[in-house]
């Protein structure tokens, strides 16, 4: 039986913290793997990363030199073929990430590799690894298997898996990248200036609105209930593309983390994953929306099954 | 120049359903359809090309894997200005995963030879991510994911996209073109489909393929061409919010009782 290979991601010279699930992940199955555990970085200087990279259970750090430190596909594809065929694995761990949508799936391809992405849990069942993801917009949960595939890659659903616990210090093996002809050219990282001073990462009680607030001139109302209850106006990824509030103001994947967040009231935002990784680690979650069977119920403490605008209404009442 | 545009006629749960027996997938009866979201943004943005100044030679051929009730939705795209609608099925394709579905659309894509693919970046319902860039895969071509800018002017030999990525920041990138690229919500804004269109619509033709018309062989189709198998479908058991009960008044009574505690005035 074969290892598990863990492919780490970094972006502008960071490593992702993704990473470290991954890494996490991986050496809690390695008993059920039944081979060793090894993570690979790709990058212009990828043994700068190796010290983040250690923790017990892994047995060896792979640094794969590319001419660029910057997400390439191409390079993607090829680097992490060389390494499957170099460490033999049986089951590769990737981020479900922006570049992990990029090369994943022409790699899967490419190595006849069993194939599946967003996954939140890992089972060995036998011979067979088994994932789970969900299905119809989260509401049923999708075992996944891949029946005559020697090796299988998941694309793992980032703040689903805990790091490891401990450090250990490895020196990693270098290796080059296979060379491949460029057809794209990463030409540079763009944070564009924020519309307003907004700061979602700092607030501590943000009230956000979704979909279910239905046109934009019904926006201005939100914007003054949130201002009456002392809360920072938030928004789901639909109010943002409809441009009713700036981008800076999106919570979710794409959009900022509401990081120091205690108190967050969703206000017809029926919870995306999207959405969800910004904000369902804050401690006090109350939602409203129309729909009770609503994603956003099942991490929120507090439910109320209503039309916002009523409810709205009467909130506003109390301040 | 030819703009492909693969769409997916996604499936919702109806508030009450039951599994097939097998407890592979939801009973068929249960589900309701729609055009995936993503696909209004990829059809808009061929529009938007071909509807440029320089965009006068495109033609924008929209493509959907599956069954007959599939029609709808490429009708939608007819309404809202497509020159053609082509729908692939066979029975076998029950069972194709996302990378089988993008072998399909990949032997369509060289025979209609097309310039530039547009997909969305996902289905709304399973939410896999992977036919776009699997069909970029199979068909060897550029390929950039999840773009939320794109600059192109139609001859082009390269295009600049802006790849929406994690946090708010953007990657900026030149990609060779003939080209696949997924997209992105929020790339555009979708136009609505006028009265005129749809009526126009309901009567153009659909044209209708078979695989082994594509000449897709055994191999790769459905589940022998898959890289997944669905083994089983459940409802999970998920955490419950405590709903807070009652008139409009008396819940907004206690969520401002909650907003009030947080701040430490009540």
């Amino acid at each position: 039986m074969g290892g598990i290979l863990v492919v780490a991601e970094h972006r502008a010279g960071e490593l992702r913290g993704v990473s470290k699930e991954l890494i996490g992940l991986a050496t809690s199955l390695k008993e059920a793997a039944g081979g060793p555990v090894k993570v690979a970085v790709i990058g212009a200087d990828p043994a700068r990363f190796a010290a983040d990279l250690g923790a017990p259970g892994v047995d060896e750090i792979l640094a794969v030199r590319s001419p660029g430190d910057d997400f390439d596909p191409e390079v993607h594809e090829a680097a992490v073929e060389m390494l499957v065929a170099e460490t033999g694995a049986s089951l590769v761990l990737l981020a479900h990430s922006v570049d992990s949508l990029g090369f994943a799936a022409p790699l899967a391809i490419r190595g006849g590799y069993g194939f599946t992405t967003d996954v939140f849990k890992v089972d060995r069942d036998g011979e067979d690894w088994v994932a789970t993801r969900s299905g119809y917009g989260q509401k049923v949960n999708i075992e996944i298997d891949f029946p005559g595939r020697e090796v299988v890659m998941l694309t793992i659903r980032p703040g689903t898996f805990k790091p490891p616990t401990g450090t250990a210090s490895l020196s990693p093996r270098e290796l080059a990248a296979p060379a491949v002809t460029a057809r794209s050219q990463h030409v540079g990282f763009e944070e564009p200036a924020a519309a307003d001073d907004v700061d979602i990462a700092g607030a501590n009680y943000i009230m956000s609105i979704g979909r279910g607030v239905g046109e934009e001139d019904n926006v201005e109302m939100f914007e003054e209930l949130a201002e009456s209850t002392g809360a920072t106006l938030g928004c789901s990824r639909p109010i943002a593309d409809s441009g009713w509030l700036p981008k800076s103001r999106q919570v979710g994947q794409s959009g900022k983390t509401a990081s120091n967040c205690k108190l967050y009231v969703a206000l017809g935002i029926s919870g995306s994953v999207q959405h969800m990784a910004g904000m369902k680690h804050v401690e006090t979650i109350v939602a409203v929306n129309t729909d009770p069977e609503a994603s956003i119920f099942t991490i929120a403490r507090y439910g109320i099954v209503g039309d916002i605008f009523d409810i709205g209404k009467e909130l506003r009442s109390h301040f | 120049m030819k703009i492909l545009v693969p769409i997916k006629q996604v499936a919702a749960l109806d508030e009450d359903f039951e599994f097939r027996d097998d407890e592979r997938d939801v009973d068929p009866d249960f589900l309701v359809h729609d055009l995936n979201e993503w696909d209004n943004f990829t059809l808009e943005e061929a529009m938007r090309l071909k509807e440029a100044p320089d965009g006068g030679g495109i033609e924008v051929v929209v493509v959907t894997v599956g069954p007959d009730s599939a029609d709808e939705e490429l009708r939608k795209c007819l309404a809202k200005g497509a020159d053609r609608a082509i729908r692939i099925w066979d029975d076998a394709l029950e069972e194709a995963d996302p990378v089988a579905i993008a072998r399909v659309l990949a032997a369509l894509a060289r025979k209609e030879d097309a310039d530039l693919v547009f997909a969305g970046v996902q289905g709304a319902d399973h939410a896999h991510g992977v036919t776009g860039m699997a069909l970029a895969g199979l068909l060897g071509a550029p390929h950039a994911a999840v773009v939320a800018t794109l600059d192109y002017s139609a001859g082009s030999k390269s295009a600049t996209v802006r790849r929406e990525l994690e946090g708010g920041t953007y990657a900026s990138v030149t990609i060779q073109t003939p080209a696949v690229l997924t997209l992105q919500l929020g790339i555009n804004t979708p136009r609505y489909a006028s009265l005129r269109g749809i009526k126009q619509a309901a009567q153009r033709p659909i044209e209708l393929l078979t695989p082994a018309d594509l000449g897709v062989a055994d191999q790769d189709l459905g589940a022998a061409g898959s890289l997944s198998r669905v083994r089983r479908m459940y409802v999970p058991e998920k955490g419950r919010a405590q709903m807070l009960e009652g008139t409009p008044a008396e819940q907004a009574a206690q969520l401002a009782k909650i907003i009030q505690e947080f701040r430490g005035e009540a």
